[in-house]
This record gives C-alpha cells, sequence and structure tokens, in this order.
C-alpha cells in the first residue's frame, strides 16, 4: 500500500468534507485544506518535475520555492501549498497512465 | 494625520506593529499581505474553518501570539487590510499588486517593508524527493493545515528551529526519528554566554533538547547528510558523524540552516544593500530606525535582517514611527531627523546579542562547497547541478552571481532563486577561492513571484485599473 506523504494530527473542530476529483477519481478532503494538503494526505506526490520524470510533492509550504504549482483540468495552473481547496476542483498530478 | 498613504507590505509581527503604531498617530494605514489571514510565518493562523485552540497551535509563544493578534484584530476597522494580495513589482512610489486573478496598482508615501523570510537551505543529494521538506515547512504543515509532513520524521540542518520543530512534532503525536544538526553540541557552549542576553529563550531552546532526549530521540551534532534514500519518495536519510556512516529510515524529512531574508522589493524599490557578517548575507541599509536609503521606504523585521519576532516587533514600530516623524516633518528638517535617526536603538541590543550567539551555536557547515558532489542538485526549479556550476567558473572565468546566473540559468527559475541562492553563493565564492561578499548577490527581478501572462498584458499601463475604482 502507498501511504500518503502527509498525515493529519487530532483534535480539532470536526470539519466538512469537501468533495473533488484527483486524476480522474473522486476524492473527498477537508474544508480548510490547501489542494497541496488534500493531495498528499491522500497520495504522494503533486507534479512530475519539469526536467526529469521524478515526482515532485512541494518543498517550503510557503509560497516561495514554487514547487507545487498543479495544472487542473481546465488547464489552469495553481499553486497547491497557498489555495484552499474548493468542491469540484479537478486537479491532475501528470501521472501518466 | 497627515493626509499620506502609508502602506505595509506584511502582516507579520513587524508589519502588525508598524500599523499599530501608524494608528496611534490617527492614520489609516493600507496593509498587503500574501495570506489569507494575519500574523505571519511564526503566527500563522489556520484557516477559518480549523478552530484550534492557541495553545496547541503556538506553545510557548500563545501568551505573545494572542497578544499581537487580538490587537491587530481590534485595529482592523482603522486598517485598509488587504490579504491574499501578493506586491509584484515596486517602481516610482507605486506597488503592483495582485488579488483574485487581478492586477491593480497602489501609490504610496511611506512603504514598510515587513516581507519576513524563508529557510536558509543548504541542499543534500536527494532533497528534491517526496517527503523532504524546509523547517519552516513541517512547521506551516502543523499549524496552518494539522498535518505533520510524515508520521515518522528526521530533522536535520541547524539552527534554533532545528530544535522547535522537533520538539512540536513529538509533542503532537509524530515520531521524531533522529535529530541530526550539522553544527557540533560543543559549539551551543560556547554560545551561552552571549545567550544569556535572552536567558528566557535560551531556557526554552534547553528544554526543547532536554525533553527530546527524555522521550528517546537520538540527537547528534557535526553531522554531515550524505542523501536522502527512495525512489518514489524519501524512505531513509544517510547521515556522517565522526567518522562513521548511518542510515536512518524515516517517512519525511525536515531541514534547514538558519533563515534568509526576503529581500526582493527592497532591492527593487532601490534601496542600497550591505553586506552583513552575521547573517552572511546583501541586506537592504538601513538606519537604527528602519530607513532604507530611498526616501520614504523603511524596513522592519526579519526581511531586513534576521533578528526574531520579538524583535520584529520592536523594529516594525520603530519603522512606523519613522515614517511619521519625516512625513510630519518640514522637508528642510528631514535631512536632521535622518542624523537623529543614528542613534541606536536600545531595546534592540539583546536581540543583536543573542542573535550573534545564535550564529556560533549554529555555524553553518563550513566544508559544505568543498564536499557538494559534482551531481548535486542546487537549483530544483531547473535541476541544475553543483558540477554545471564549477565547470561554468571553470570554463568562462565567471565570477559574479549574476553573471553564472546568465550563462547556467542558476536563480532563474520559478522560485528566482529563493531556494537556491544560499547554495549558489558559497558553491561560487569557494570554485573562485572568493569571500562570500565578493560574488555578489543576486538582482531582484519583477515580478517577484510567477504571474499568469495574461495578467502581464493587462497590467500594461494603459489599461491598470486605477486604485480609486476599487470596490
Amino acid at each position: 500500500m502507498r501511504t500518503p506523504i502527509l498525515k493529519r494530527i487530532d483534535g480539532g473542530a470536526p470539519r466538512d468534507e469537501i468533495a473533488f476529483q484527483l486524476d480522474g477519481r473522486a476524492c473527498t478532503a477537508l474544508e480548510g485544506d490547501t489542494v497541496l494538503t488534500a493531495l498528499l494526505t491522500l497520495g504522494q506526490r503533486l507534479r512530475e518535475s519539469d526536467f526529469s520524470p521524478l515526482p515532485r510533492a512541494g518543498f517550503c509550504l510557503m509560497g516561495a520555492c514554487q514547487d507545487c504549482w498543479v495544472q487542473l483540468e481546465s488547464g489552469e495552473r495553481l499553486r497547491a501549498c497557498t489555495t484552499p481547496l474548493v468542491p469540484g476542483m479537478h486537479v491532475r498530478t501528470g501521472t501518466r497512465r | 494625520m497627515t493626509g499620506k498613504r502609508f502602506v505595509i507590505v506584511g502582516a507579520g509581527p513587524a508589519g502588525m506593529r508598524a500599523a499599530e503604531r501608524l494608528v496611534a498617530a490617527g492614520e489609516r494605514p493600507v496593509v498587503v499581505d500574501e495570506a489569507e489571514r494575519f500574523g505571519g510565518q511564526i503566527y500563522r493562523q489556520p484557516p477559518e474553518a480549523m478552530q484550534r485552540e492557541r495553545r496547541d497551535l503556538y506553545g510557548f509563544e500563545a501568551g505573545r501570539a494572542s497578544a499581537v493578534l487580538d490587537r491587530f484584530e481590534a485595529l482592523r476597522e482603522h486598517v485598509d487590510y488587504r490579504p491574499a494580495t501578493l506586491v509584484w513589482q515596486v517602481e516610482a512610489n507605486t506597488l503592483q499588486l495582485l488579488h483574485a486573478g487581478r492586477t491593480r496598482t497602489l501609490p504610496f508615501d511611506a512603504l514598510i517593508l515587513a516581507t519576513g523570510a524563508t529557510d536558509r537551505v543548504l541542499p543534500f543529494p536527494g532533497w528534491t524527493l517526496p517527503g523532504v521538506y524546509t523547517l519552516g515547512a513541517a512547521q506551516v504543515a502543523l499549524k496552518f493545515q494539522a498535518t505533520l509532513i510524515g508520521p515518522r520524521v528526521v530533522f536535520a540542518g541547524t539552527g534554533p528551529l532545528l530544535y522547535l520543530v522537533a520538539w512540536q512534532y513529538a509533542s503532537h503525536g509524530g515520531q521524531v526519528a533522529a535529530v541530526l544538526d550539522s553544527a557540533p553540541l560543543s559549539a551551543k557552549l560556547r554560545a551561552v554566554p552571549g545567550m544569556l542576553a535572552r536567558p528566557a529563550v535560551a531556557a526554552k531552546g534547553a528544554y526543547f533538547l532536554a525533553r527530546l532526549r527524555l522521550k528517546g530521540v537520538p540527537v547528534h551534532g557535526g553531522v554531515t547528510l550524505l542523501r536522502a534514500e527512495g525512489g518514489e519518495r524519501v524512505t531513509a536519510l544517510t547521515w556522517l558523524a565522526q567518522g562513521a556512516t548511518h542510515t536512518t529510515d524515516c517517512d519525511a524529512i525536515g531541514f534547514g540552516h538558519g533563515l534568509r531574508s526576503e529581500t526582493q522589493l527592497a532591492d527593487l524599490a532601490g534601496c542600497a544593500f550591505d553586506w552583513n557578517e552575521i547573517d552572511h548575507a546583501w541586506l537592504p541599509t538601513r538606519d537604527a530606525a528602519g530607513r532604507s536609503s530611498v526616501p520614504g521606504v523603511y524596513l522592519a523585521g526579519d526581511g531586513a535582517g534576521i533578528l526574531g519576532a520579538d524583535a520584529a516587533e520592536l523594529s516594525g514600530a520603530s519603522a512606523a514611527q519613522a515614517a511619521l516623524d519625516d512625513l510630519h516633518a518640514a522637508p528642510s528638517s528631514l535631512s536632521r531627523s535622518r542624523e537623529r535617526a543614528g542613534v541606536r536603538v536600545p531595546a534592540m541590543q539583546p536581540h543583536l546579542a543573542f542573535r550573534r550567539a545564535l550564529e556560533t551555536a549554529f555555524a553553518l557547515p563550513p566544508r559544505w562547497a568543498a564536499e557538494a558532489s559534482d551531481d548535486l542538485i542546487v537549483c530544483r526549479c531547473e535541476e541544475i547541478t553543483a558540477g554545471e556550476l564549477r565547470a561554468c567558473v571553470r570554463d568562462t572565468g565567471a565570477r559574479e552571481l549574476n553573471r553564472l546566473k546568465a550563462l547556467t540559468r542558476i536563480g532563474m527559475g520559478r522560485c528566482q532563486g529563493r531556494m537556491c541562492a544560499p547554495a549558489a553563493t558559497r558553491l561560487l565564492a569557494h570554485a573562485t577561492g572568493c569571500a562570500l561578499k565578493d560574488v555578489g548577490r543576486l538582482r531582484g527581478q519583477a515580478p517577484v513571484k510567477p504571474l499568469p501572462v495574461a495578467l502581464l498584458h493587462d497590467a500594461a499601463p494603459s489599461t491598470l485599473v486605477p486604485e480609486d475604482e476599487d470596490d
């Protein structure tokens, strides 16, 4: 089994679920999640490197390193660590199938 | 009131205190901040939907965080607060902003830059693998998103954040597989006299270390990071200490080597820079009150030099006062007020003494550039290696960082050198036999962060949305 990168901690008020799509699969994350948190509590990558087939999963998490840009199905690109997840988003991680 | 427009960039401790001082003087400052909520990185607040206790979020700093955050919250109706807004250019007393996919201009009479800092990173092989993050990122994951960068984490590098983050993870259910300090643990003892300038802060550091040891976390000093292991993600860290090689299994690595100031906007504003021996970096020149070399531009907080959150509060208030003094003063007395500011601010002295001691306790690995292998990726944006930089120096005689950038694209990727500049500077200095200060610094370029190209078309001067039409 592929363990996700990020692990949620216990505690805090209960949060509503948000439905979205990841590489064509229906998924859920939690209200208040960034796109990065949503993707990396479910999986292991955000995208492939621009210069090699190696996976990337962000680095600074504060909008400085620009490592976590992902693409939506619509073609729009966004920085995953600073963008709140929105219901119905369809994110592609660039995983080739 | 002066009838002048004061603009503060950044809503961390420095920016929030600057706003407070301006409001107290009857001004209504504009506060532009990239984050959705104020607080900066140190007092970063989770999204509204995620209700968490401040004690849980900020630990020992909860009281301080509450004081600063509550004070700014109370100011809100007196401040033109613009969250989720990027300043991407400063030119001719005007800021270019990006908010919700639209650009705007914002002219100012006084600009207070409180742009903060990011981790200073000296990379090691495998640092681009999923699961390897900065120490700051490990903290953001916890404070802002209630997540750990992994269930079993190695914290590495050096700096006070190393022990703080490790302790935060250990006390939030994370398994800390090891704390690997590149500085020798004996250096902490040598720094004790200087650290007594701020005994309470030094005591917290000692407490974190003691608690980690009590929990059985292995803590090692004098460590060289050899490589992060793994294919699709990190699975272990291999490291060297006292001549022996070790491999520690882990799911994640948090690392960093202190902090580096975000100086791009000061650079674009035309501020002069000086070499700073403590930060080992070129920093915007400022007088004791926070005036830059450019009239009307002021500097505060870690964005102007790394002194920490408490000093940032002092320098934010001080910079705001300097701006008030200058704008209230008649033009003829402006030079006099500049002279007056040459006097040192006594309250900053313990912070400066403490900062020097931290540099002793958490010195950067002195042989990093000499030991970096040729295949080490230095630029994670475009995967440029140490070997490519060395070959460029050898083949072209490049001796200056912007020249190296032109020839190799180092610092030209999407992060614009934020992640690679400390490493590239050291490799260049080592390869040329120059001092760090003599290889220069990367020049700031607008836009300071990536913008959609369609917006640049919108931002052509003839089509800019005037500030007055703001809704």
